[in-house]
């Protein structure tokens, strides 16, 4: 027996290194890709870095009092200021949460008609005008608001008052209905019907064929199709979809300001002509506000920041992983 | 001869299915009419709520009686999905009619050749116009082009061509990018630029913000439409010996050119009537201004706002006016982006 040297070949190392060119593209790309981190996080650190004076000031204070004074001797010296937002966060949450309560019904029947009752011709006319609406610019939601829409919800808010008046938010003291957060919210609700109506009829659409014509084959009415297959599947995305309106809702400036009446005082009842909103106070106090106050309205941007931040964020994750689950 | 059986369609409506649903429709509208009658209820829109409330009943009713519970309840979503497809159409009719009704006293051909240097919004119709409005939106609106045009497609691009370690991470911070409100994007160039730099208004302090609310719109757009693109052309541009620099820029962008179009036609669209950030940043000058870059700038988003919050007869009638060009533009652009999307998908 005669040893032989074996040789095992070992594996050669493939490397492909990309040429400068592709060197190049792929960083120009990978930096615009970046930006948007750039941005958001830019956005935090100046409105962060210029709002801290105040923040620190008033700590706490910023979220829970509610009263926005500052008085200043003649040189301009800041005497004493006192900043909360407490009653703009509510007032923010209070017409955001208005608009969703009636815009997510609407929009998940519209949704629902769109994918499976409209015939083609109406289904692709309806698409058109509601992403059209989308594209609307929300000083035209205000205006129109303002004008032609706050008589008749007007209307529509003593009629609640009168008639629903025994339940607490239906409720008011003094009868005052111009300008109260109700409006603000129907001008709201009206602004993202589209975005939840298209994000909707998006995940319904997803809804398994195979199963919505079992369904059907199993002698079901439409309705009942709907229940047991495409509600099932949509849910969350619905949720999501609601969710991404109330972000809009929430960060509105021009629509809300021209309808609503701002007061600084808490205010629960959503008929008396009393709100607040975060983005009204930034364009109402801008105007005359000395340099120590605008710090302040940097802080109340910051907090609106983070806030439709997390509720877009929550939103998005939730639209994402319906999208998954389309089995 | 045989006889061949005419085709029947059993669930093709009988003209007895029809006569009833039309006495259907009319019971509802004349109880409408009689509850409007009756009730303090006023209004267009009471007989509205009131037919439909009427209808939905009825219909519900008679289909229970006729064929069961299950058919009263599909009824009842029958008519419940109708309305919201009308209560969602509604506002959007009203809103067209109203800027076409009470803008069209407003336009003439003097706005056009006008600015307000030397007028007031509470001066007569005739008295100035929105020529420094127009310039100062359509030069917003190329500024803002110039910078997030690049960036917006180059995140796309990030996000369907290299794939890297930050796919996930960046395609989430675009989507919430696409959430920050308007007027925080005004705050942040406010905080950033404007006070610390420049502490001038300006067109340039505009656009920067107006780009920041645009980023998203062309990145998430054209993501959809680079995903569109089939990879057989990347390979086949790969194969060809090409390197991801010449694939992408003379295979992947050309095939893509109309969605890329349209993206940023969204984009621009999106930004036309942004009202918050101009506010804050552009100061709203009267007169025509050429230079982005220094001095105030008027826009048409501010234009209707000063003369809104005039108040007087003629400033609202000049505010209906500019809102009307405002909407023209933006349905303009809304067109064109459909169109060309449209023309893509049929190729």
């Amino acid at each position: 027996m005669s040893t032989q040297e074996l040789v095992i070949p070992q594996p050669r190392q493939i490397q492909t290194e990309p040429r400068r060119s592709d060197k190049v593209f792929r960083g120009v790309v990978t930096g615009g890709g970046l930006s948007s981190l750039a941005i958001l996080g830019l956005i935090a650190i100046f409105l962060g870095y210029r709002g801290f004076e105040v923040l620190r000031q008033e700590g706490i204070g910023f979220i829970t009092h509610s009263d926005w004074s500052i008085s200043t001797d003649d040189a301009g010296n800041v005497l004493d200021s006192h900043f909360g937002l407490a009653a703009m966060l509510v007032g923010t949450i209070l017409c955001s949460l208005i608009a969703v309560v009636i815009a997510v019904p609407i929009s998940v029947f519209s949704a629902l008609f769109l994918n499976f009752y409209a015939p083609g011709w109406l289904k692709k006319f309806l698409i058109t005008i509601i992403d059209m609406m989308a594209a609307f610019p929300s000083i035209l939601f205000g205006i129109w608001g303002f004008l032609v829409l706050m008589p008749s919800v007007e209307y529509w808010a003593k009629l609640l008052h009168r008639y629903l008046g025994f339940i607490p938010i239906f409720d008011m003291q003094v009868p005052v209905y111009t300008r109260s957060p109700f409006i603000a919210g129907v001008v709201l609700a009206i602004m993202i019907i589209p975005i939840i109506t298209s994000v909707s009829r998006e995940i319904f659409s997803q809804a398994p064929l195979d199963r919505i014509q079992a369904a059907y084959a199993l002698g079901a009415t439409r309705w009942a199709m709907i229940k047991a297959v495409v509600i099932p599947h949509g849910r969350s995305g619905v949720v999501g979809g609601a969710m991404l309106g109330l972000g809009r809702a929430m960060g509105e400036t021009v629509a809300v300001f021209t309808v609503l009446n701002i007061v600084f005082q808490v205010n629960w009842q959503m008929l008396l002509g009393a709100g607040g909103n975060v983005a009204s106070l930034i364009i109402l106090k801008f105007g005359e506000a000395s340099p120590y106050e605008i710090k302040a309205l940097m802080a109340a941007g910051l907090i609106l920041f983070l806030l439709t931040l997390i509720v877009n964020a929550m939103a998005n994750l939730i639209v994402k992983t319906t999208g998954k689950s389309g089995r | 001869m045989t006889m061949t059986p005419t085709p029947t369609k059993p669930w093709a409506a009988s003209p007895k299915d029809r006569i009833i649903d039309g006495s259907i429709f009319i019971v509802s509208l004349l109880s409408s009419y009689l509850l409007v009658f009756l009730t303090p209820l006023k209004g267009k829109l009471a007989y509205f709520v009131c037919f439909f409330i009427a209808y939905a009943i009825f219909t519900t009713a008679f289909k229970g009686f006729q064929r069961g519970n299950a058919a009263a309840k599909d009824a009842l979503v029958n008519s419940l999905v109708a309305i919201g497809a009308i209560v969602t159409v509604i506002p959007a009719a009203s809103i067209l009619l109203t800027v076409l009704q009470k803008g069209l006293p407003g336009i003439s051909f003097g706005l056009f050749t006008h600015d307000m240097a030397l007028a007031t919004p509470t001066d007569p119709l005739s008295n100035g116009g929105l020529l420094h409005a127009i310039t100062g939106t359509l030069t917003l609106m190329a500024l803002a082009l110039i910078m997030s045009v690049p960036i917006g497609i180059l995140t796309a691009l990030y996000l369907t061509e290299i794939k890297g370690r930050f796919t996930g991470p960046i395609r989430f911070l675009v989507q919430a990018m696409s959430g920050v409100p308007s007027i925080v994007a005004g705050l942040f160039i406010l905080s950033a630029i404007l006070y610390p730099i420049t502490k001038a208004y300006s067109g340039f302090m505009g656009a920067l913000a107006l780009s920041i609310l645009m980023i998203p719109t062309i990145a998430r757009t054209s993501e959809e439409v680079l995903n569109l693109i089939p990879n057989e052309l990347r390979e086949a541009g790969t194969a060809l010996g090409g390197t991801q620099w010449r694939t992408v820029a003379m295979i992947v962008l050309p095939a893509a050119k109309s969605g890329l179009v349209t993206a940023v036609i969204l984009g621009v669209a999106r930004i036309a009537g942004e009202t918050a950030p101009i506010l804050l940043l552009t100061g709203g000058g009267d007169r025509v201004n050429p230079n982005a870059f220094n001095g105030a700038i008027g826009s048409l988003p501010y234009y209707i706002w000063k003369s809104f919050n005039a108040g007087s007869p003629e400033a609202i009638t000049r505010a209906w006016a500019g809102l009307l060009v405002l909407v023209g533009l933006v349905l303009l652009l809304f067109t064109t982006a459909r169109f060309l999307g449209a023309r893509k998908v049929s190729k």
